[in-house]
C-alpha cells in the first residue's frame, strides 16, 4: 500500500493530537497542562498547514496561521499570566482512579471510531480517516472536564474540546466558511477574557479556584 | 438598509453605554438605544409585511415572516425591560446591592446581549447563527454573576460551562452540515446560507443530516432549557438580577428554539419523514413533565417561573414537534405571548422580591396591601401564565392541546397532569404571596409598572382577538415552517 508523504504526515499530526488528548487526561500539574494545550494547538497548526498545502486549499492557510496565533501563542500566554497572578502556578490537583479514566477514554475512542465511519465513508477529503480522532479528542476533552473539579482545567479541557473540533471540521470538510471562523476564534477569545475576570470572581467569592465548594445551588 | 440599524443601534449602544455607563442618564441612554432598535425593528417589520422576504449583504442577512415577527417581539421586550430595569436598578443601587462600575456593565451588556440575539435571528449563515449564540451566553454571564455573591458566581460557571459543552454539540451539528452542504453546493461561503440549503435541501444527505439534526437539537436544546438539558436555566434565572431573568426567560430560550426550527424545516426536507419531529416532541414532553414536578418544590419565586418557562418552552418544541398547520401556528402563537406575559411576572417578581427583601416565597406576602399595582400585576399574570381565559396562552395551549389529542392521544394524560401540577403549585403559591398578611415598606424608587400592564393588555388582547394582518403573518410564518 502506498499513501503519499503528506497524507503520512497529516495521520501523524492525529496520532500526536490523540496522544496529547491523553496526556491531558491525566496530567495534574496545572502548568504542564496548559503547555499541552500549547503543544496541541501547535500540532492542530501543522497539521492544518499540510492539509493546505496538499489538497491545495488556500484559504486553510489563513486557519493554520489563525490556529497558530490563538492557541499557541495568545491563550496559552493569557493562561500562563493567569496562574502567575492568582498564584496557582504550581497547583497540584488530587485525582484518583487515573487508570480507571484512561481505560473510560479507550472506550471513549473506540466508540468514536465507529461512529465517524460511516461519515468518513462519505468524505471525499484526504484527511477522511482521522475524522475518528477529531471525534474521540472531543469526547476525550469532554470527559477531562467531567473528572476536574478546578475551575482551570477545565477550562483548558472546554478549549481542547473546541480543537477537537477544529480538527474534525478540517478533516471532514477541508475548514469551515472563513467568516464563520473568525466568528468561532473571536468567540474562543472573549471568552477567555470573561473567564479571566471569572476566577478572580470565584477566589473573591469562595477563598479557592476549587469548583467543590459550589454546591449550594442543587435540587433537594 | 434597515437590517443595518437593527443591529447597528445596539452594537453602537453596547459601546457607548461601555464608555458613558456611569452617568447619571444612562438608565434613560439605555432604554433610548433600546427604543430606537424597536423603531427599527417596525419599520423592517413593515417592509417585510409589505413586500415580502428579502436578502441583504451578498445574502449573509435574510428576512423572512418567521424569523421578523421573532425580531419585532424581541426587539419590544428589549425596550419594554429596558423601561423596568431603570427604576428596578435605581432600587438596587440604593439597597447597596451594586455600584456604579457594575451598572456600567449591566448597560453595557444589555445592549450587546440584544445585538448577539438579533444577529442570531436575521442571519442568513448557520455558522454565524452558532457564533451568535455562543455570543449571547458571553454577554449573559457577567450579568448572572452580577451579584457577585457566592450563589450567583456558581450559577454563572454552571450557565457558562454547561451552556458552552451544549453550544459545542451544536458547533459539531453545523460542521457535518456543512459537510453534507459542500457536496451539493461546493466549499466555501454560501454552503451554509440557510436560503441556499432550503432550496437544495431534498438532495442533503439523509444520514449526515439526521446525525446532524441530533446534534444541533442537544446543541441549542441545552440553551432552550429542554429537560434533561435544563440544569443552568433554574440557577441563572434565580441569581441574576431580575431584568436579566426576564429577557432569558422571554427572549433569548425562544431564539434558541428559532435556531432548532430553523435546522428542522432543513432536516424534514430531506428525510423526508417526521424524523426532527419526533425527537422534538421526545425532548418537549419530557421538559413539560419535569419542570410540572420540579415546579411544586420550589421555595424561591424566581427559581418556580424559571421551571415555568421549561415548562412552556417544552409545550412549545412540542407543539412545533407535531407540525401541521393548526400545531406550528400554536407554537408561533405561545412563543408571543409567553414571552411577554413571562417578562411581566419577572417584573412583578423583581418588585415583589425588592419590596419583602427576599427573593423565597415564604417570605413574601401581602403584596396587595403593600403595593397593589404589583400584587394586581402578579395575580393576573400568573392567571395569564397558567393558561385562564381569556388570556393569549389559553388560545395557543388550548390549540395545542387538541391537536395533540388529534393526532397524539397518547401524550393527553402527560400534559393534562403536567399542566394540572403545574396549575396547582403556581396557583396556591401566588395566592399567598398577593394576598395575607404583610410587614413589608413600600419601596424607595416608584416600581416600573407600565411595561407589566402593556405586556398583559397585549396577552389579553392576542387571547380575545388576533387582528387578521397579525393572523395572516402567523400563517406566513407556518407556511414557511411546514
Amino acid at each position: 500500500m502506498n499513501i503519499p508523504f503528506t497524507a503520512q504526515l497529516i495521520n501523524m499530526c492525529a496520532a500526536l493530537l490523540l496522544l496529547i488528548a491523553f496526556a491531558m487526561l491525566s496530567q495534574r500539574r496545572i502548568l504542564s497542562l496548559i503547555n499541552l494545550f500549547a503543544w496541541q494547538g501547535l500540532v492542530l497548526s501543522i497539521s492544518t498547514a499540510v492539509v493546505a498545502y496538499s489538497s491545495n486549499q488556500y484559504h486553510l492557510y489563513y486557519s493554520a496561521a489563525l490556529t497558530l496565533v490563538l492557541k499557541v501563542l495568545l491563550l496559552p500566554w493569557i493562561l500562563h499570566r493567569l496562574i502567575r497572578k492568582l498564584n496557582i502556578k504550581w497547583d497540584v490537583e488530587t485525582m484518583f482512579n487515573i487508570p480507571t479514566i484512561m481505560l473510560i477514554g479507550l472506550a471513549l475512542v473506540v466508540f468514536a471510531f465507529n461512529l465517524a465511519a460511516p461519515i468518513s465513508q462519505m468524505a471525499g477529503t484526504i484527511t477522511k480517516s482521522t475524522l475518528g480522532i477529531a471525534m474521540a479528542s472531543v469526547l476525550l476533552s469532554f470527559l477531562m472536564m467531567i473528572t476536574r473539579s478546578k475551575a482551570v482545567p477545565q477550562v483548558v479541557g472546554f478549549l481542547a474540546m473546541e480543537n477537537g473540533l477544529f480538527f474534525a471540521a478540517t478533516s471532514a470538510t477541508y475548514g469551515m466558511p472563513m467568516v464563520v471562523e473568525l466568528g468561532i476564534a473571536l468567540d474562543v477569545l472573549v471568552g477567555m477574557f470573561i473567564l479571566g475576570i471569572f476566577f478572580f470572581q470565584i477566589r473573591v467569592a469562595f477563598d479557592s479556584l476549587d469548583l467543590k465548594h459550589m454546591e449550594k445551588l442543587k435540587e433537594d | 438598509m434597515e437590517i443595518f440599524w437593527v443591529l447597528g443601534i445596539p452594537l453602537l449602544g453596547g459601546i457607548v453605554l461601555a464608555t458613558f455607563g456611569t452617568g447619571r442618564h444612562a438608565p434613560e441612554l439605555n432604554s433610548a438605544m433600546s427604543f430606537g432598535t424597536f423603531l427599527a425593528a417596525v419599520v423592517l417589520t413593515v417592509r417585510v409585511i409589505s413586500s415580502g422576504a428579502f436578502t441583504a449583504w451578498d445574502e449573509q442577512f435574510f428576512v423572512d415572516a418567521f424569523n421578523v415577527f421573532l425580531v419585532a417581539l424581541t426587539a419590544f421586550a428589549g425596550f419594554t425591560t429596558s423601561l423596568f430595569s431603570r427604576p428596578y436598578m435605581r432600587i438596587e443601587q440604593h439597597h447597596g446591592k451594586l455600584s456604579i462600575n457594575m451598572l456600567r456593565l449591566y448597560y453595557s451588556m444589555y445592549q450587546l446581549f440584544s445585538f448577539t440575539m438579533l444577529l442570531a435571528l436575521l442571519t442568513n449563515n448557520m455558522g454565524i447563527l452558532w457564533v451568535a449564540m455562543e455570543a449571547a451566553t458571553l454577554t449573559t454571564v457577567l450579568l448572572v454573576s452580577l451579584y457577585r455573591t457566592p450563589a450567583s458566581i456558581e450559577a454563572a460557571w454552571k450557565y457558562f460551562i454547561l451552556c458552552g459543552v451544549g453550544l459545542a454539540q451544536a458547533l459539531f451539528g453545523t460542521i457535518l452540515l456543512y459537510f453534507a452542504a459542500e457536496k451539493i453546493l461546493g466549499a466555501g461561503g454560501t454552503a451554509l446560507l440557510w436560503t441556499h440549503l432550503n432550496a437544495v435541501k431534498m438532495q442533503l444527505e439523509p444520514t449526515v443530516l439526521s446525525l446532524a439534526f441530533v446534534f444541533l437539537l442537544v446543541g441549542y436544546g441545552t440553551k432552550v432549557g429542554l429537560a434533561p438539558l435544563h440544569n443552568w436555566l433554574p440557577d441563572a434565572h434565580a441569581e441574576g438580577p431580575t431584568p436579566v431573568s426576564a429577557v432569558l426567560s422571554g427572549l433569548l430560550l425562544n431564539v434558541a428554539l428559532y435556531a432548532v426550527v430553523r435546522s428542522k424545516v432543513l432536516v424534514d426536507g430531506a428525510l423526508g419523514s417526521h424524523f426532527a419531529g419526533n425527537f422534538m416532541m421526545g425532548f418537549g414532553l419530557l421538559s413539560v413533565v419535569m419542570a410540572a414536578f420540579f415546579l411544586s418544590r420550589q421555595k424561591d419565586v424566581k427559581r418556580m417561573f424559571a421551571y415555568s418557562s421549561i415548562e412552556h418552552m417544552g409545550l412549545m418544541t412540542f407543539a412545533f414537534g407535531m407540525g401541521g398547520p393548526v400545531a406550528t401556528f400554536a407554537g408561533l402563537l405561545h412563543m408571543t405571548v409567553h414571552s411577554l406575559t413571562k417578562s411581566a411576572i419577572f417584573f412583578t417578581v423583581g418588585h415583589a422580591a425588592q419590596n419583602s427583601g427576599t427573593q423565597l416565597m415564604d417570605g413574601i406576602r401581602g403584596l396587595i396591601k403593600t403595593s397593589p399595582t404589583i400584587g394586581w400585576g402578579l395575580a393576573l399574570g400568573t392567571l395569564a401564565i397558567l393558561g385562564m381565559p381569556p388570556f393569549g396562552v389559553f388560545t395557543s395551549e388550548f390549540m395545542i392541546l387538541t391537536t395533540a389529542m388529534h393526532s397524539y392521544p397518547w401524550t393527553m394524560p402527560f400534559l393534562l397532569t403536567a399542566l394540572g401540577v403545574a396549575f396547582a403549585a403556581i396557583f396556591g403559591r401566588v395566592q399567598l404571596m398577593v394576598f395575607g398578611e404583610t410587614t413589608g415598606e413600600r419601596l424607595p424608587h416608584p416600581p416600573a409598572l407600565i411595561p407589566v400592564f402593556l405586556h398583559l393588555l397585549l396577552v389579553l388582547m392576542l387571547g380575545l382577538y388576533i387582528p387578521p394582518y397579525l393572523a395572516a403573518w402567523y400563517r406566513q410564518a407556518t407556511a414557511l415552517i411546514g
